[in-house]
């Protein structure tokens, strides 16, 4: 029995991790040895040609950048909206809090293509099309109902006396929650910030509808997909990889809180 | 309730907030399906029926879902499963095997595209072993382009149903399972009777996430085979930059929007206990 769930494990993770070690491979080969056949399994011959040449395509810096802004503006403003709602949910039993958590649920279930089109529509009269900010509001609508969700979780789990000895000793409720919530909630909230980097670095459709000349990366990479060489879309392969690896190394701890419990 | 008033105001930001990207735009929509230059018409509803990439985008839609959701839920339960029994290096496989919840299906599509491709992995692998060579991708093999498809976003998207089923897992006790062996159940009936009925609830859920966000693929079918196998939601993305008609990809997107919710209260009443 525990032979076999050993070589089940491997397998498994043979599976889900052979394609990334291949993806790397092919975005670190020279374009010449991407053209030979058979290619080679084994990293013989590395390079940063591939990379370097499709970060400097037109549109990929700036896409990339544009992904950079609008991830953090989206993590800025789902935080300065969602942490006082998330706080609220966590501190007080108050009068339609069971509607409003049924609310956050339901809008999980809403198609990001029902949201996007006519968006664009309200977008264009309004000035929005087109800009990082555009985006950055629709990445922000998506990401908010788990940013209250997951930040109420973590709120729930700093202790509620510590912040009210602090307001007996004198501190203002904005204090106590600066200097005895916030520090204590510090790891989660980083935690739920970074899920919804994530969650617009990996946006595509949405980001893709709402912008013509401001692309963000994987609309860029999207838009150009028809006509790239191979090598371009193996690099974009990567580059989009590449912060996933990193997310799930740092976020492990709270996986199950951000994808498991806080789902139901 | 005595402590209404300062919650109201803690989330009443989030709520505006909310009711102008959600509800004005959903409305927005359904106006934009509906009315035309000269009031209410259903002219865009027609033309995106008279479509034929329409209902072949529609069909494969139901095909992936039919095909892929049953795959992943077995891979995630026994994924789930493995880990229960503590394997070594289980932090690694873990790692590994959550690594693709972070990732997106256009970036999906383009790794397994490194390996399907005509001059890719998967053909390099098959020369090097004296197999002939295959064309994957080829518009002329529509069951190998589905396969891809279906092993690309069972690559993707089963992490998710796996964290979902773990995270469940932990509530199941271990004392109901142990009892069970004490009485002398097998592994498998106690799998069948003792911790498959308690994950009832996360395996809801899951069915009900999984279904919507696969209505919702499309980047991974572009990724892999361009339109050669059209998924719903990448027509409302072609209707709307290629053909550039708003409307007819607004009525395409509430298409989506329906299945959606009649997949969720589908599941929710067939799952009831």
């Amino acid at each position: 029995m525990k032979l076999k769930v050993q070589l089940a494990c491997a397998a498994i993770t043979l599976f889900m991790g052979a394609p990334l070690y291949l993806i790397t491979l092919a975005a670190l080969s020279s374009r010449r040895s991407l053209n030979e056949f058979p290619l080679s399994l084994l990293p013989t011959s590395l390079s940063g040609e591939t990379m370097s040449t499709f970060l400097q395509s037109t549109g990929i810096l700036g896409g990339l950048l544009n992904s950079l802004t609008i991830g953090l503006s989206t993590v800025a403003l789902s935080l300065l909206i969602g942490l006082p709602a998330g706080y609220a949910m966590a501190r007080y039993a108050f009068k339609g809090r069971d509607p409003y958590q049924l609310a956050l649920l339901l809008t999980r279930a809403l198609p990001i293509v029902v949201l996007s089109v006519p968006l664009a529509r309200i977008f264009l009269d309004t000035g929005l099309y087109d800009t990082t900010y555009g985006v950055t509001l629709l990445h922000t609508a998506l990401a908010l109902p788990t940013t209250i969700l997951i930040t109420s979780a973590i709120f729930l789990g700093v202790s509620r006396e510590q912040e009210e000895a602090a307001m007996i000793f004198g501190a203002s409720p904005l204090a106590a929650f600066a200097r005895v919530v916030v520090p204590q909630a510090l790891p989660g909230i980083a935690a739920s910030a970074m899920f919804t980097f994530v969650l617009s670095w990996n946006e595509v459709l949405g980001a893709s509808i709402l912008t013509l000349n401001r692309r963000t990366l994987p609309a860029q990479v999207l838009a150009t997909l028809a006509d790239s060489p191979l090598a371009f879309r193996f690099a974009g392969g990567l580059a989009l990889v590449v912060p996933a690896l990193i997310f799930i190394a740092v976020a492990r701890r709270y996986l199950l809180n951000m994808w498991g419990t806080t789902l139901r | 309730m005595r402590q209404t008033r300062p919650a109201l105001l803690l989330i009443a930001p989030s709520i505006i907030f909310m009711a102008a990207l959600f509800l004005w735009p959903l409305i927005a929509g359904v106006t934009q399906a509906f009315h035309g230059p000269d009031g209410p018409t259903t002219q865009y509803v027609r033309r995106m029926a008279d479509d034929p990439y329409f209902w072949e985008a529609l069909r494969n839609t139901a095909l992936l879902i039919v095909v892929l959701i049953p795959l992943q839920f077995a891979l995630a339960i026994v994924m789930a499963l493995l880990m229960r029994e503590r394997p070594r290096f289980a932090g690694l496989h873990f790692y590994i095997w959550v690594v693709p919840l972070a990732i997106s299906d256009l970036a999906a599509g383009l790794v397994w595209l490194s390996i399907f491709t005509d001059r890719g992995y998967l053909n390099s692998v098959l020369d090097g072993l004296g197999i002939p060579t295959y064309s994957w991708l080829s518009f002329e093999h529509p069951q190998t382009m589905f396969l891809a498809v279906v092993v690309a976003e069972l690559w993707r998207a089963t992490s998710l149903v796996f964290v979902i089923v773990i995270a469940g897992l932990q509530g199941v006790p271990r004392d109901y399972d142990e009892a069970a062996s004490v009485f002398g159940a097998t592994y498998w009936q106690r799998v069948r009777h003792v911790i498959l009925p308690q994950l009832r609830p996360s395996l809801q859920v899951a069915l009900i996430l999984r279904t919507i966000l696969a209505l919702e693929a499309f980047a991974v079918a572009q990724a892999l085979t361009g339109r050669n196998f059209p998924l719903l939601v990448g027509e409302t993305y072609q209707w709307y930059y290629q053909l550039q008609n708003p409307n007819v990809a607004t009525a395409i997107a509430l298409v989506v929007l329906a299945l959606s919710i009649v997949a969720a209260v589908g599941y929710l009443r067939l799952m009831r206990p």
